[in-house]
C-alpha cells in the first residue's frame, strides 16, 4: 500500500491539491517572467485584469471556455471507457464542416433557433464520423486509437484545406473561407448574460453555444454515472477483463464511446463557426482539441471539473493575449510557456504533492 | 534444532513497527530465528507476514525497530543490502528471465566484469558445487521456460545461494507445485538446513508447517501472537491462533443426490491467445445436485476450460450444452440469462472492478436487469438497497456499500462476488479458486454456501488448485493434466492417488 490509496476528504482532493498545483504553476511561470526582466506581479495582474477585469474580457474568456468545455468533455467521455482520444482537434474541425453546411443551407430561409438544432446534429454527426474509422479500427482490428486519431487530425486538416480552397471558397475571393452566414445561420451573442452582471460584452464573441455546452455537461454526467451504458463504459475503462466477464461487448462500447466523443468534439465548432466568425475558416479550431486533453485531465474527467478547468484555460488564453499585447517583453510564445506550466503541474505532476499532503493530513488528524 | 538450541540466532527482529497510512501492518514485532533451523511464519492474508519479510529484505523500511543478523544490528535499505548481509528471497512469483538458461539466470546481476566468458566459466563451476552440496539438480544449460515449475523454483534457490545467502526466505513456495514437487522442495530445504542454512517459510498451509518446520510463529492483524516448537503444537491450535477463534477445518456435508444432467461438455478444445492448445478434447457432465471438482496443478488448462464454459473464451472446437441447449458462441450475458452463474478465478481482474464502490460491483454482469433501473438508466437507490441486503446476509465487512471495493479484505471481496452470483439463484454455478487468498473464517463460510447450492439441486463445477478444497467439497473429482482429463475419482479418493494423477504419472 502506498499513499496513493489513502483516502483524503473531497475538499483536499478536489480543492486544495489543484489549488496548490496551480499556485506552483504560477510560481514557476513567475520565475520565467522574472528571468526575462519583467515583473511577475505586474504580469499576473495584467493577465487577470485582461481576462476578468471588464465585460468584454469576460466575454472573450467565456468564449474560449465554451470551446474547451466541448473538447474537454470529448476527451473525458473516451477516457472513461479507457480510450485516449487525441483526435478531438480533427473531429472538431470536421464538425465545423457539418455546422457550416447546415448553416449555408438554411440561413436564408429560417431564423437561427430553427437552424440551431440541425447545426448541432450536423456538427455532432461530422465529428462522430471523423471518430468512427479510428474507433472501428480499434474495435475490430486492434489498431491503437492514439495513433489513428492523431493521423486523422492530419487527414481532416488536408481534407478541409481542399474543401475550403476548392469547393467552399467564395468565387473571386482570396481567403479560403465560406461566405458569411446570414443571421439565420448565426448563434446570438449572450450579451444579456454579461449585462446581468453589469458588464458590456463589446466585441466579445460570447454566444449561445455556451448554454449548449452546459447542457452537454449535464448530459455527459447522466450518461457516465446514471445510465447502464455509462456503467459499461466505466467497467471497460477500468478493467477490460472484468468487462468481458460481465458480458460487456468490447467493440460495441468502443464504437459508441468514440461516436459520442467525436460528436462532442464536433459540437465545439458551433462556437467559433456559428457563434463568432459566422463563416467556416481555415484552421479555426486553433488547438482547442489539444487543450481539451489538459482540461479533461485537470478536471478529473468530471463535467463539473471540466467547467472549472475550461474556465481556467479560458482565462489563460484571454489574459495571455492581453498580457502579450501590454508587455512587449512577453511574446505569444511566452504565454504558451505559462499554459504549459499549468498543464505540467495540474496535469502531469498532479500527484507530485499528494504523498506529502497525505502525511501532513495524517499528522494533523492524528491517525 | 529448537528454540533452546545453543546456537546463536541468525535473525533477530526487535520491536519492528510499520504503518501504511492508517493501516498498522506490523505492530511491535519481535522474532528470533535460530541458525540452522526452518522457521515457519503463518497467518491469514493481511496479517502482516509479507510486510515483515519485505522489511527484512529491504523493500520497506520499518518505522521503528531493529534488525540483527548474527547478533549485529544492520540497516537494510534495499535488496542489494539484504544480499550483502546474506539474506536471499525466493518469491512466490519467480523472478526469472524465461528465455535465458539456468546459468544465465543465476549469473544475472553478478556477471563479474565486462566480458562474460570468464564469469561464465567460474559461475558454471560454482553452480556445479552448489548443486552437488545441496542436491539441487538442474541442467545449467536448460532454458527456463522449458523447465517444469519445480525446477524453476530450484533455480531461484540456486540464485540466492550463488549470491552467498545464508538465510533463505521462501514466500508461499508450494502454491504452484504438485504434491510430489512440494515433497522434493521439502527434501531440498532439509538438506539446506542440515548444511547450516537458516530458512524462513511463509505460508498459509498448516500442513506444510507441520511437515517441514522446526519452529513456527503465528501472525494475526499485524501482531506476532505466538511462537511454538512445531513438535509441540497441533494444526487445531495454530488455526485457532491464526483466526482468533475456533474454526471448523473440515466441511460437513451429506451424501449427494444427483439429478438430471444440467451441463455437458463434449470434445471441447480451447486454444490460448498464442494458439497453444490449453484444453484438449475434454468431455464431461455435471448433474443437478452434485459438485464436480476439477483438480490439477495451475496452468494445466483449468482456467481456459472455465472461461470457455463461461463464454469469455471462444472454444476452437467441441460443444457445450446447458439444459440440453448448445451454447458455444453465446456471450456471458446470454449465459447468465440461461441460469449460469460464474465465480471467476481472479476476483481482482475479472470478478470485481476494484475501483468501483461496493454496490456497483454487486450488480456486475446483471446490470441490465430492470430491477436495477428502467430502460437505459441506473437506479442507484435500488442498487444500494440490493447491496445492503447482500452485505447483511453474507456478513460483508465493513458493511458499507459506498466503500471502494479495493479497500475490502480478500475474504470480503470474495464474499461480494459469491453473494452476487449465488443470490441470483442460478441453475448452474461454475467456480474457480473460490478461496484463493481468503482467510480461514471466510473459507468456512464460502464452502458452506457452495454445499447449500448443491443441496438445493444446483449443478456445481469447481476448479481449484487446492487439493484439500477439491477433496472436501467434490462429489466427483476429474483430474486435469496438460489440457486433458486424465481420470475421474470419487470424492473420497486419496491425496496420493490424485497427486500422482495431477503430475501426469498415473491415471
Amino acid at each position: 500500500m502506498s499513499t496513493a490509496s489513502v483516502p483524503l476528504p473531497a475538499w483536499i482532493n478536489y480543492g486544495l491539491i489543484p489549488l496548490l498545483n496551480l499556485i506552483l504553476a504560477f510560481f514557476f511561470s513567475g520565475l520565467v517572467v522574472w528571468a526575462i526582466g519583467e515583473s511577475p506581479f505586474e504580469a499576473l495582474q495584467l493577465l487577470l485584469v485582461g481576462a476578468l477585469g471588464r465585460g468584454e474580457g469576460i466575454g472573450f474568456t467565456l468564449f474560449y471556455t465554451t470551446s474547451f468545455i466541448f473538447t474537454g468533455l470529448s476527451v473525458a467521455v473516451a477516457i472513461h471507457a479507457g480510450l485516449f482520444n487525441i483526435g478531438s482537434e480533427g473531429q472538431a474541425y470536421l464538425g465545423g464542416l457539418g455546422a457550416a453546411l447546415v448553416a449555408l443551407a438554411m440561413d436564408s430561409y429560417v431564423p437561427w433557433y430553427v437552424t440551431m438544432p440541425f447545426a448541432v446534429i450536423g456538427a455532432a454527426l461530422f465529428g462522430a464520423a471523423c471518430a468512427a474509422i479510428p474507433a472501428w479500427l480499434q474495435a475490430k482490428r486492434g489498431s491503437h486509437i492514439v495513433i489513428t486519431t492523431i493521423m486523422f487530425n492530419f487527414i481532416v486538416s488536408s481534407l478541409m484545406n481542399y474543401m475550403l480552397v476548392r469547393l467552399l471558397i467564395v468565387p473571386g475571393k482570396m481567403a479560403p473561407e465560406t461566405r458569411t452566414f446570414l443571421p439565420g445561420g448565426q448563434l446570438p451573442k449572450l450579451d444579456w448574460l454579461i449585462a446581468m452582471f453589469g458588464g458590456k460584452i463589446g466585441a466579445a464573441p460570447f454566444n449561445f453555444s455556451f448554454l449548449i455546452a452546459l447542457v452537454m455537461c449535464f448530459l455527459v454526467w447522466v450518461l457516465i454515472w446514471r445510465t447502464k451504458l455509462g456503467y459499461e463504459m466505466r467497467t471497460l475503462g477500468i478493467s477490460p477483463t472484468a468487462a468481458s466477464y460481465a458480458g460487456i461487448r468490447y467493440s460495441r462500447i468502443v464504437m459508441i464511446t468514440m461516436l459520442i466523443s467525436g460528436g462532442l468534439a464536433g459540437m465545439m465548432a458551433l462556437n467559433p463557426v456559428m457563434g463568432a466568425s459566422a463563416r467556416l475558416q481555415i484552421e479555426f479550431v486553433g488547438g482547442a482539441g489539444f487543450v481539451g486533453i489538459a482540461v479533461s485531465l485537470m478536471g478529473r474527467n468530471h463535467p463539473a471539473g471540466i467547467i472549472l478547468a475550461a474556465l481556467l484555460f479560458g482565462i489563460l488564453y484571454q489574459g495571455g493575449a492581453e498580457l502579450s499585447f501590454d508587455m512587449p517583453g512577453i511574446t505569444r510564445d511566452m504565454i504558451v510557456v505559462i499554459q504549459g506550466m499549468v498543464i505540467l503541474f495540474a496535469g502531469a505532476l498532479e500527484y507530485m504533492l499528494r504523498p506529502s499532503i497525505v502525511r501532513l493530513y495524517q499528522q494533523l488528524t492524528g491517525k | 534444532m529448537s528454540l533452546d538450541s545453543p546456537k546463536e540466532p541468525a535473525i533477530e527482529l526487535v520491536g519492528i513497527d510499520k504503518k501504511f497510512g492508517t493501516v498498522h501492518a506490523n505492530k511491535n514485532i519481535n522474532l528470533t530465528v535460530a541458525k540452522g533451523s526452518i522457521h515457519g511464519i503463518i497467518g491469514e492474508n493481511g496479517a502482516g507476514k509479507s510486510t515483515l519479510m519485505s522489511i527484512l529484505y529491504g523493500f520497506y523500511q520499518a518505522d521503528h525497530g531493529e534488525i540483527r543478523i548474527s547478533g549485529k544490528p544492520v540497516t537494510i535499505r534495499d535488496s542489494q543490502a539484504a544480499i550483502a548481509v546474506g539474506i536471499g528471497m525466493v518469491h512466490q512469483h519467480f523472478m526469472l528471465v524465461e528465455n535465458f538458461t539456468v546459468l544465465e539466470n543465476v549469473m544475472l546481476g553478478a556477471e563479474g566484469g565486462q566480458l562474460l566468458a570468464k564469469g561464465v566459466a567460474s559461475a558454471r563451476k560454482e553452480l556445479k558445487r552448489l548443486e552437488d552440496d545441496y542436491g539441487l539438480e538442474v541442467d545449467p544449460d536448460g532454458i527456463i521456460e522449458e523447465l517444469p515449475v519445480g525446477s524453476q523454483q530450484r533455480v531461484e534457490i540456486l540464485k540466492a545461494l550463488y549470491r552467498g545467502a545464508d538465510i533463505l526466505i521462501l514466500d508461499e513456495p508450494t502454491g504452484v507445485l504438485t504434491p510430489p514437487e512440494a515433497d522434493h522442495l521439502f527434501k531440498v530445504l532439509r538438506v539446506l538446513r542440515d548444511q547450516g542454512k537458516t530458512i524462513i517459510l511463509i505460508t498459509h498451509k498448516l500442513r506444510e508447517i507441520m511437515a517441514i518446520t522446526d519452529t513456527v510463529s503465528v501472525m494475526r492483524r499485524g501482531e506476532m501472537v505466538a511462537t511454538r516448537k512445531t513438535a509441540e503444537t497441533t494444526v487445531e491450535e495454530l488455526a485457532e491462533l491464526m483466526v482468533g477463534r475456533r474454526v471448523l477445518l473440515h466441511v460437513e456435508k451429506g451424501a449427494a443426490n444427483p439429478g438430471a444432467v444440467l451441463m455437458s461438455v463434449r470434445n471441447l478444445t480451447v486454444k490460448d491467445s498464442r494458439g497453444v492448445t490449453m484444453v484438449d478434447d475434454v468431455s464431461f457432465d455435471v448433474r443437478a445436485g452434485e459438485i464436480v471438482g476439477i483438480a490439477g496443478v495451475a496452468g494445466n488448462g483449468q482456467s481456459e476450460l472455465l472461461e470457455a464454459i463461461a463464454g469469455i473464451r471462444k472454444p476452437s472446437s467441441g460443444e457445450i450444452f446447458i439444459d440440453g441447449k448448445p451454447v458455444a458462441g453465446v456471450d456471458p450475458a446470454g449465459l447468465r440469462d440461461l441460469g449460469l452463474a460464474h465465480i471467476p478465478e481472479d476476483r481482482h481482474h475479472m470478478g470485481l472492478v476494484l475501483k468501483f464502490e461496493e454496490y456497483e460491483n454487486s450488480i456486475l454482469g446483471y446490470h441490465r436487469d430492470p430491477r436495477y433501473g428502467r430502460g437505459p438508466f441506473l437506479d442507484l437507490d435500488a442498487m444500494r438497497k440490493d447491496a445492503e441486503e447482500k452485505i447483511a446476509k453474507y456478513d460483508i465487512r465493513p458493511p458499507n456499500p459506498r466503500l471502494r471495493t479495493a479497500n475490502f479484505s480478500g475474504g470480503n471481496q470474495q464474499k461480494i462476488v459469491v453473494a452476487r452470483e449465488i443470490e441470483r439463484d442460478p441453475k448452474m454455478l461454475i467456480i474457480g479458486q473460490p478461496t484463493r487468498g481468503v482467510d480461514i473464517g471466510a473459507i468456512e463460510f464460502i464452502h458452506k454456501r457452495i454445499i447449500e447450492m448443491r443441496d438445493a439441486g444446483k449443478a456445481v463445477l469447481l476448479v481449484s488448485v487446492e487439493l484439500d478444497e477439491i477433496r472436501s467439497l467434490s462429489d466427483r473429482i476429474l483430474v486435469m493434466f496438460a489440457g486433458k482429463i486424465v481420470g475421474e475419482k470419487s470424492g473420497e479418493a486419496g491425496e496420493q492417488t490424485l497427486g500422482l494423477m495431477m503430475a501426469g504419472i498415473a491415471a
